[in-house]
């Protein structure tokens, strides 16, 4: 294959925009993905359940590079992320190509990991401007936009300290969507919440979905919400994909004993 | 007589009251000595921490060994090696900028350390939305990391700058003419030793107490959180 069509190739939307090709990841002789492999669409929304230890936030890592691979390779538009190309060959990437590919992709975490000495607003126009280049006064413009999106203009120039979990939560949804990714990563997002801030943070997750050009990548305890957002539910088990379908398929009639036993477990935990 | 100041032995009081001038030409001493051993202890400090968390192990060890070295040998050898054996290398430094040097070294591997444990109890999930964001390292450490550790590191330096103050009279055995050296002197000289050194005694128990309320000032009015950008 000569590099004119791989390119172009590699910019038709039909291609999968996240590709996953037989990747493993080891943490010492633990393999935490087993050559997993997994394609997420663009403008897809899949969420990712599966027992603790299964892999879930390593896949979401791995993309971020955060996380390095051992063997496979992991494709993000057509590009691979964590090799370049050379002729022919795939050799590990340096560091100017993992930033470019970073890019692409906006990671939302579970403890928030807002920068505590930085106001809200700051907390959103810190990336843009140095990273991205924007002036600050269009950062600052652009991120009261974000923060209005998210129901917390009023809380612009307060510390996160200041704010309830579920609005951490929120300034953490509009500091990554600030980078205008084409991917958007939930690692558990409202796990380190009270009860009552869940429903805060998941609707305005819930308003991202209908962005239709937005990829969204989402590991989540909360089955109801999945069900209605994603396109696509994958039950990871032991580093693999176990199995994966539509939502209302994998909820009500899920084929796999593990996905049977797993979905028992977590919407009904008193039985 | 000393420093061109006579002492008055009429009375005790008298004596206490003339001695205290050439006691603080002692302490000008004492404290040009911390102040200097303490930056020399920032600055060195900073290389030897940098030198620890190196990309190679070749550079981290012996960095690290360094550290251990100096920590656990006394003070006196660091101050001998500089006073004693530099000289023989042909390299002679005044007794002052041998001894502030001593300090600086001595406090460096205490200092490293602090930095180090600064930056690191910042926590990982800072670095990896940084990285996430696509922060420039530069970027991550002057911004993201520097202000959350400073608050922690700040306090614990001041500590050390205490500690520096009180190491000051081993200068003493290097002919450097610090107010403890100045208090004994005055004893040899009039054979009355309690109150010259009692006097020192004193005037050490103040400034610490000063420097430890402005630690604690430090400790409690640094914003835990880091140091605030609007
Ligand atoms: N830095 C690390 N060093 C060693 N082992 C690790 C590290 N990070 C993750 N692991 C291990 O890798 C495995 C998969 O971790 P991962 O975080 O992807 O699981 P998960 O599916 O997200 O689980 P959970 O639901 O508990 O968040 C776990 O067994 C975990 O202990
Ligand atoms: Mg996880």
């Amino acid at each position: 294959m000569n590099n004119a069509t791989e390119i172009r190739d590699a910019t038709e939307s039909s291609d999968p925009i996240i590709k996953f090709d037989k990747v493993v990841k080891r943490f010492g002789d633990h393999v935490v993905l087993d050559e997993l492999d997994f394609e997420v669409q663009r403008g897809e929304k899949v969420t990712i359940i599966g027992p603790s230890g299964s892999g879930k936030s390593t896949v979401l890592r791995v993309l971020m590079t955060l996380e390095p691979i051992n063997d496979g390779v992991v494709y993000v538009g057509g590009e691979p992320l964590w090799h370049q190309r050379r002729g022919d060959e795939l050799i590990p990437a340096g560091e100017p190509h993992l930033r470019e590919m970073r890019s692409h992709m906006g990671m939302v975490f579970q403890q928030f990991n807002l920068f505590p000495h930085m106001t809200v607003l700051r907390n959103l126009t810190e990336a843009p401007v140095q990273v991205l280049g924007i002036n600050k006064a269009e950062a600052k413009k652009r991120g009261m936009e974000l923060l209005e999106m998210v129901g917390l203009t009023d809380q612009a120039d307060k510390y996160p300290h200041q704010l309830s979990g579920g609005q951490q939560q929120r300034v953490g949804i509009a500091r990554a969507l600030a980078m205008r990714p084409k991917v958007m990563l939930f690692d558990e997002p409202t796990s380190a919440l009270d009860p009552e801030l869940v429903g805060e943070v998941l609707n305005v997750i819930r308003s991202l979905a209908d962005e239709h050009d937005l990829t969204m990548l989402l590991v989540t305890h909360e089955m109801h919400f999945a069900r209605q957002v994603s396109d696509r539910i994958c039950f990871f088990d032991q580093g693999r994909i176990k199995e994966q379908g539509k939502p209302e398929d994998i909820f009500t009639a899920p084929k796999e004993e593990r996905t049977k036993a797993f979905l028992k477990a977590v919407l009904d935990p008193d039985d | 007589m000393f420093f061109g100041i006579e002492w008055d032995t009429s009375s005790q009081w008298a004596f206490a009251v003339s001695i205290f001038p050439i006691l603080l030409h002692g302490l000008v001493i004492t404290l040009e000595a911390t102040v200097v051993g303490f930056f020399i202890a920032l600055a060195l400090g900073l290389v030897l921490a940098a030198l620890k968390s190196a990309p190679t192990r070749f550079i981290r060890w012996p960095a690290k060994l360094l550290t251990e070295f100096i920590r656990d040998t006394p003070l006196l050898i660091q101050l001998f090696f500089l006073f004693y054996v530099l000289p023989e290398f042909g390299l002679t430094l005044p007794a002052f900028l041998t001894g502030a040097l001593a300090l600086g070294v001595q406090y460096s591997a205490y200092t490293s350390e602090v930095y180090r444990g600064g930056l690191e109890a910042v926590a990982s999930g800072q670095r990896e939305a940084a990285r996430a964001l696509n922060l420039a390292p530069a970027r991550t450490f002057t911004h993201i990391i520097l202000p959350q550790a400073i608050p922690r590191i700040i306090p614990a330096l001041g500590n050390y700058l205490v500690s520096i103050m009180k190491d000051v009279p081993v200068l003493g055995v290097v002919t450097v003419l610090e107010m403890l050296g100045v208090a004994r002197i005055i004893g040899d000289r009039t054979g009355g030793y309690l109150i010259p050194l009692t006097m020192v005694g004193g005037i050490y128990l103040i400034l610490t107490i000063i420097a430890s309320l402005g630690v604690r000032y430090l400790d409690t009015h640094l914003p835990k959180r880091g140091l605030s950008l609007k």
